[in-house]
């Protein structure tokens, strides 16, 4: 019988009622009395030196209260990176500063130059426009390739060419990957591009900066996926505001996908100008705003080598990538080529040998950063391409030689440094077959052809780390915060509870979800549970939602804190019933007496916690309120398998996805419909890369994809009815939920699959295309069916 | 400035504005009905879709002024007399047919707008007219679910872990 409560349960969520009604309070709908408005003035021009900027017109416009300029952020500190990367010779990466306002130069189109503040948003867009910037434009250096050449001109002067770094992982297999290559029986190479996408969340940045000069205290709203990270970033290293006197809101999130992880310029020029002004100022991101000043992600240029013996194990894997910083280093942007890419290059097999190596290059660009899944598709379609590649040239089966490599065993080391716990790879493939209707598809084959398309199968697996951790790992690594998370459980007199999660809920549905984790440790009903989180003022140092990380990882906080909270109410409920702590059962609500009929309600021992006038206060204090920190031994490892059938129209090239289904393996399950949702939601993210979004600059740097009129968003014709299984479930062996994450899996698995099945399409319509870059957008496909 | 006077969920409603005031404008600043969202400036996204006498119309593609006179219902009206969830926001709660919520109040007017165009919408029909509507969160595949069941159609239940 499916549960209605509890883990396991698919309960409606709580969360929808008040975005259902109009009610949800999103950063754009929060207004402060006597707030003003900001407009930024962004460069035009990829490149340019600033000579100057006229703000005089501006300045005497009506409603306008002040112009900002860089000069007016000379001794504010520079929006800070928060991962420094090592490069293969042991020296730290090239780190440029990055001035809240330009200063002296701008380096991408949308780098803001000045900003103006006035009474109304229209004041101020109108005054920004009469601002006049004297900039002399310079080359743009927008080709990675040609970034790094000798004698390029260079996005940053002060640093000595335009790489950040060169990265080798694992440096010491450089020399026995080589040999391998060099004895394999076949090695198959494959060059592609990861193409430069947009998160795209619905809800633009926002950011409203408030300050009490009575107290001294700041208060920044803002469209976060990790408030606690932007207080300590903003606080510590750009504004120098203590964290006691700086609060950091946010509110109902309308999706992150990465982009609302980092610290933006924004949020420290709010911040910044309310105490400067002594006003609320307000900045809200148009949707052209947002591109070109949004965090991109992906862009990597690859080369994969895949070498197998006669037998067709894979005996060795290279690697070459170049990775786009664009203009700045965004928070976590060296990490996202590196450590989040480089470590899972093993994916689901038993290659012994590996090597990786990514140059991160700055160019004129909008800064890279983590996108949904974030290095790991951009291993998983390397990988899973190549595979698929290396199948075509062998003439076997996809599937077969994918088997044939699994990793069997666990826990399994990889050569990359990670050692999966638990994973059961062959069952989720099987699982896939099953829900693919595999069998199926030649009759559907031939349907197609009957109507004159071209049908394909694309299959591949993946495998994801979720929950990077644990923290002294990652700061040896490079990172320069910790990646623990906290819970407060707060127990209230009369029974309820609050729980403080640094966790961040931006659509994942925690309000609901954790409140299920909680109420089922207890056996009380999930609404005597609410679910606090986003605000510093109320939650415990916390690090925030991205990387699947947040039930994993504060889920397990969570549990660690109500597990304390239970231990101290079991002595409670000791000696209200004067029986040994030992034998105190807690079920459904109810303590008990083991082998006894005495028991008490949780409401009792909850009452007695706060009125204790029956209480040992010899040995306990008053009041149930517990915090726990919980840093993860290890990542987490999903992984599944994925299967796609599209039919590409030989006339025209243009592709449709007729089937999509998708075996993933999250370990335990809190909540199946939430679950599924996030599969849902990354699949279209995933097919969105595969056939529609393309960020793209002209030689320039012009950014010629800025609005949904250019940049092609997934839409509901776009995609098809979803089929979704997690039924295999090989738990978490290191965290106290077994569960794994299951946000980005999605993005992960998915563009392998639609690439792999054009191509099998093409193939099956006699056109020997063995590659096409994403998107495959029927120009791409029609052009490649011409030369083949 | 001039004046505009419109019915917004069945109350009267006016205010001096500007003539280049867009109607997503009026609701949100000057009525503070921030229920309707503003997700792109090229009316590409459906964020702002609100009913003008009856029609789907996105809000930032008319002027408030353009709306003088006008019966306009956002989804703060969309709620049954008795505050209980009318069926097509019912719908979306009990299929998952919203994440982060930011896309829905245009969801659900689009919706509601499509189930009065035609009652029983098939799968590629709610596809087709949801075009104009963007969703990052759900891939669509629970909102088409919603819709299908808003209709009264058969959809399959939510997924849940059998004990």
């Amino acid at each position: 019988m499916p549960k209605d409560s509890g883990i396991g349960a698919s309960p409606k969520r709580r969360e929808d009622v008040r975005f259902l009604t109009g009610r949800g309070q999103y950063t754009d709908d929060i207004n402060i009395n006597g707030q003003l408005y900001v407009h930024f003035l962004r460069s035009d021009m990829a490149h340019a030196t600033i000579n100057g900027i006229d703000t005089s017109e501006a300045e005497g416009m009506p409603g306008v209260v002040r112009v900002f300029t860089g000069a007016d952020f000379e001794g504010v500190g520079s929006i800070p990176c928060g991962w420094q990367v090592t490069d293969r010779h042991g020296e730290p990466m090239q780190e440029p500063a990055h001035p809240v306002l330009a200063q002296g130069k701008v380096r991408h189109v949308g780098d803001p130059i000045a900003a103006v503040v006035a009474e109304t948003y229209a004041q101020a867009r109108d005054a920004a426009e009469a601002l006049v910037p004297d900039l002399e434009e310079l080359p743009a250096v927008i080709d990675m390739k040609d970034a790094v050449k000798d004698g390029t001109t260079k996005v940053h002067d002060d640093l000595t060419s335009n790489l950040c770094y060169d990265w080798g992982f694992v440096e010491e297999n450089r020399d026995a990957v080589a040999k391998a290559m060099d004895e394999a029986a076949h090695v198959t190479t494959l060059e592609l591009v990861n193409n430069r996408l947009v998160a795209n969340p619905m809800e633009p940045r926002v950011a409203v900066g408030d300050y009490n000069p009575g107290t001294d205290d700041h208060t920044l709203y803002t469209t976060s996926q990790n408030p606690h990270v932007i207080r300590l970033l903003m606080g510590a290293f750009v504004l120098g505001i203590p964290e006691h006197k700086l609060r950091v809101v946010a509110p109902d999130v309308g999706g992150g996908f990465g982009t609302k992880i980092f610290h933006y310029a924004e949020e420290a020029f709010v911040t910044f100008a309310a105490k400067q002004i002594g006003r609320p100022v307000k900045w809200t991101a148009s949707r052209s705003e947002a591109f070109m000043s949004d965090a991109h992600g992906r862009d990597h240029v690859t080369k994969i080598e895949l070498a197998l013996d006669a037998e067709n194990n894979f005996t060795a894997i290279r690697t070459e990538t170049y990775a786009n910083m664009g203009a700045y280093l965004s928070t976590f942007a060296p990490s996202v080529p590196t450590w989040l890419h480089g470590t899972l290059m093993a994916g689901n097999y038993k290659t012994p040998l590996i090597y990786v190596n990514v140059k991160a290059v700055f160019t004129n660009t909008v800064p890279v950063d983590a996108y949904r899944g974030a290095g790991r598709p951009e291993a998983t379609f390397q990988l899973e391409r190549v595979i698929d590649k290396a199948a075509r040239e062998l003439g076997v089966d996809p599937l077969a030689l994918r088997r044939q490599n699994f990793i069997t065993e666990f826990p399994y080391a990889t050569p990359v440094a990670v050692e999966y716990d638990t994973g059961d790879y062959e069952a989720t493939l099987s699982k896939l077959e099953e829900i693919a209707d595999i069998s199926g598809f030649e009759a559907r084959r031939r349907e197609s052809e009957a109507k004159g398309k071209w049908r394909g199968l694309g299959m591949n697996c993946y495998i994801e780390a979720c929950g990077i951790a644990p923290s002294a790992l990652v700061g040896q690594l490079g990172a320069r915060a910790g990646l623990y998370e906290s819970a407060t459980v707060r127990v209230n007199a009369t029974g309820g509870l609050s729980v403080m999660t640094g966790s961040h809920s931006h659509g994942q549905g925690h309000e609901t979800s954790f409140a299920q984790v909680v109420a089922d440790m207890i056996g009380i009903d999930d609404g005597m549970v609410e679910i606090v989180h986003g605000d510093t003022s109320k939650v415990p140092m916390g690090m925030g939602t991205y990387g699947s990380r947040s039930l994993a990882v504060g889920g397990s906080a969570i549990v660690r804190a109500t597990e304390k909270i239970i231990a101290k109410a079991k002595k409670i409920a000791a000696h209200l019933m004067e029986a040994s702590e030992g034998d105190i059962e807690l079920k459904d609500g109810q303590f008990t007496v083991a082998g006894t009929d005495k028991s008490v309600a949780w409401g009792d021992v909850t009452l007695a916690a706060y009125v204790p006038h029956n209480y040992p206060l010899e040995e306990i204090e008053p009041g149930l309120e517990e915090t726990a920190f919980y840093d993860p031994a290890n990542f987490t490892y999903p992984s599944g398998a994925y299967a796609c059938e599209v039919e590409v129209d030989p006339e025209t090239g243009h592709v449709t996805i007729e089937r999509f289904a998708a075996a993933d393996d999250f370990g335990n399950v809190v909540n199946p419909m939430i679950v599924e949702g996030q599969v849902h939601g990354g699949l279209a993210q995933g097919i969105g890369q595969a056939l529609l979004e393309n960020c793209s600059y002209d030689e320039d740097g012009q950014l010629i994809s800025a609005s949904y009129m250019d940049y092609a968003m997934p839409r509901a014709d776009d995609v098809p009815m979803f089929d979704v299984d997690h039924s295999c479930q090989t738990p978490c062996t290191h965290n106290p939920l077994g569960v794994k994450g299951c946000g980005e899996a999605g993005a992960i698995g998915s563009p392998p699959a639609v690439v792999n099945a054009v191509i099998d399409a093409l193939q099956s319509g006699g056109k020997n295309v063995m590659h096409i870059d994403m998107p495959l957008s029927p120009n791409r496909v029609w052009a490649a069916m011409q030369g083949a | 400035m001039s004046h505009v006077s419109m019915k917004v969920n069945g109350k009267e409603v006016g205010g001096e504005v500007e003539g280049r005031t867009l109607l997503v404008d009026f609701l949100r600043e000057d009525l503070k009905m921030t229920g309707t969202h503003v997700g792109c400036d090229t009316s590409q996204c459906g964020a702002c879709v609100v009913h003008v006498d009856g029609k789907a119309v996105k809000a930032c593609t008319i002027f408030a002024l353009e709306a003088e006179g006008a019966e306009v219902t956002t989804i703060e009206g969309m709620a049954n007399a008795d505050g209980s969830l009318g069926v097509v926001q019912a719908a979306f709660q009990e299929h998952h047919g919203l994440q982060c919520g930011f896309c829905t109040p245009g969801m659900v007017m689009a919706g509601a707008a499509l189930l009065k165009e035609n009652p029983k919408p098939s799968e590629a029909e709610i596809r087709q007219y949801l075009e104009g509507n963007i969703c990052r969160c759900t891939g669509y595949h629970n909102i088409v679910k919603a819709i299908m069941a808003a209709s009264g159609q058969d959809v399959e239940p939510p997924a849940v872990a059998a004990e």
